[in-house]
């Protein structure tokens, strides 16, 4: 395979979502006014400690935002029969795969970037391990784009149909990670839970890098969300092909 | 070596066989005509010329590279304008064509200058940068067109180019197919117009119920499926029907305000009926010989289709 080849047609496909899908009515939805709303109703009035809830918060966001724009690529372009287009530049599926996944991430960190260094600057929020943060942007980005673009892939044209199937998987997970009540008060079903949610090690990590008091080792939280990242790549590319195989 | 050369091309959907053993030789040059009735299994074998579907048994060979072995290759070498030309709506005309451009790794100079070319030859310099979600459907297809051939391919394949296109679009597509023709490229199309076809292609396949039915030019196939000549005569004022007898005049029937003479030789009954004309002082309004036509061979190839 030529690599030249392959590299510059998942930076296009980049370049291509970030054009077309930042903007879109739903990804600004579910991807900035939806992990706001949810902060304003958990957070405000009700004289919680930020600095302890901070890195949830920012796990949240970086989840709501990184897994928004996935899920609307594909049926969108099925929609506009552009997807079949794809396949017929020089580009493969793990082009299309990995170019969906990167612009998701890429939304995900700038937003949530753009999030922390205001809050920072607004509430001193405190540092332990940048590296750790950084860490977690990365790994953190794409497991939640990696989970976007799995949603995206049953067969439908219609984005409407995916954007709630999307809904009915990210809002649970919220509830068992972590972020509302802090793992170490957990216990039982609950630690059971919470450990299904790939949000629950990001959110661990949030804390090792701002607080330096997280549940897990870092390497345990690095290393589950790389293994989550890689299942969700495989069973999106499985299904996507599956579908283009059967002409759907 | 052959631009395209698919062999043995098979592909189901579920219990249906969509194409059934087609093989394909394009040269390297030709304008091909792929043509076939709703169904036949045009698209799903230019889908799998196109990499987009994999077949379930057969090769393609783009310039002897294997489309499914090295996609990325093979496809390098191609411009491709699926059925209803898609492009990206929420783009202006330009970031399509760079779009593609930037694809088959263009740098922004030649980009720039290909992208001002095309769209003055293809009348839409003027909507550059304007949205394409505010084109009609012509436009859209010329955008698409654009696109398509913004890296000069040494092969374009279209599938159904004209289809439900106005009279000026229908002719603007039809001549920039021409002109890449003109310029090198290898023309792939797929038609319902038989007529689009006769016209501008150098070979044609016809498919039916996913099966090659006939290879050959537009002559060769005109010439094997001639079904018959006749020579369509009208007259100012009455003719009966009894007139139309003798010299190589097989039978005659009335077709609106003209008759219709079959013969097996043209000439011959042409010389008759002006005779005959002249005879019973007749006035000929109009009289044209019949060619075969390729429709007459694509109705008989594809006959209960």
């Amino acid at each position: 395979m030529d690599w030249n080849i392959f590299l510059r047609s998942t930076m296009v496909i980049v370049e291509k979502n970030m054009r077309i899908y930042y903007f879109k009515g739903p990804v600004v939805v579910f991807g900035l006014l939806f992990p706001l709303i949810m902060f304003f109703t958990f957070f405000i009035g009700r004289n919680l400690d930020l600095v302890l809830f901070f890195p949830g918060f920012l796990g949240m966001m970086l989840f709501f935002t990184a897994s928004s724009v996935g899920p609307l690529i594909t049926p969108w372009e099925k929609r506009e029969r552009t997807y079949e287009r794809l396949f017929s530049l020089p580009v493969i599926f793990e082009c299309i795969i990995i170019g969906d996944l990167l612009a998701g991430a890429l939304f995900g960190i700038i937003i949530t970037t753009i999030v922390w260094i205001v809050s920072t600057l607004l509430l001193h929020l405190p540092l332990a391990n940048a590296g750790l943060l950084a860490l977690g942007f990365v790994l953190g980005s794409v497991c939640f784009a990696a989970l976007g673009t799995l949603l995206a892939s049953p067969t439908t044209n219609n984005p409407s149909n995916i954007m709630m199937l999307s809904s009915l998987v990210r809002l649970p997970l919220i509830f068992v990670s972590g972020i509302f009540i802090p793992l170490s008060q957990l216990g039982g079903w609950e630690w059971i839970l919470t450990s299904l949610s790939p949000l629950t090690y990001l959110v661990d990590l949030f804390h090792a890098a701002f607080n330096g008091d997280a549940v897990y080792p870092a390497y345990v939280d690095a290393g589950v969300l790389v293994i989550i990242i890689l299942l969700f790549i495989y069973f999106a590319k499985i299904i996507q092909q599956h579908n283009l195989v059967k002409g759907i | 070596m052959e631009m395209i050369e698919a062999k043995n091309l098979r592909k189901k959907f579920g219990p249906v066989t969509a194409v059934d053993g087609v093989s394909i030789s394009v040269p390297e040059g030709a304008i091909y005509g792929f043509l076939g009735p709703n169904g036949a299994g045009k698209t799903t074998t230019i889908r799998m010329l196109t990499g987009v579907l994999t077949p379930d048994e057969g090769s393609v060979k783009i310039r002897g590279v294997d489309i499914i072995e090295n996609p990325l290759e093979a496809k390098m070498m191609m411009g491709v304008i699926p059925e209803n030309g898609t492009v990206y709506a929420d783009l202006t005309a330009e970031q399509n064509i760079f779009l593609i451009g930037k694809i088959y790794g263009m740098d922004k100079a030649s980009r720039e200058k290909r992208a001002t070319e095309i769209l003055t030859a293809l009348g839409l310099s003027e909507r550059r940068y304007d949205l394409v979600r505010t084109f009609s459907k012509g436009m859209r297809q010329r955008i698409s067109i654009a696109s398509a051939i913004v890296h000069s391919p040494p092969l374009l394949i279209l599938d159904e180019p004209t289809t439900g296109l106005d009279v000026y679009s229908r002719h603007l597509v039809l001549e920039t197919v021409r002109e890449m023709n003109r310029r090198g490229s290898t023309v792939l199309l797929t038609t319902h117009n038989i007529e689009e076809a006769n016209t501008l292609c150098t070979d044609i396949s016809i498919i039916n119920k996913g099966k090659i039915v006939a290879t050959g030019s537009p002559e060769k196939l005109k010439k094997t499926f001639d079904t018959g000549r006749y020579v369509d005569i009208s007259f100012e004022g009455p003719a009966r029907e009894t007139l139309f007898e003798g010299d190589g005049i097989l039978r005659a029937e009335r077709i609106g305000d003209k008759w219709r003479v079959y013969t097996d030789d043209p000439d011959r009954a042409v010389k008759h009926l002006a005779e005959i004309a002249e005879r019973e002082h007749l006035t000929i309004v109009s009289i044209a010989t019949s060619n075969p036509t390729l429709e007459e061979a694509f109705v008989q190839l594809t006959a209960g289709a």
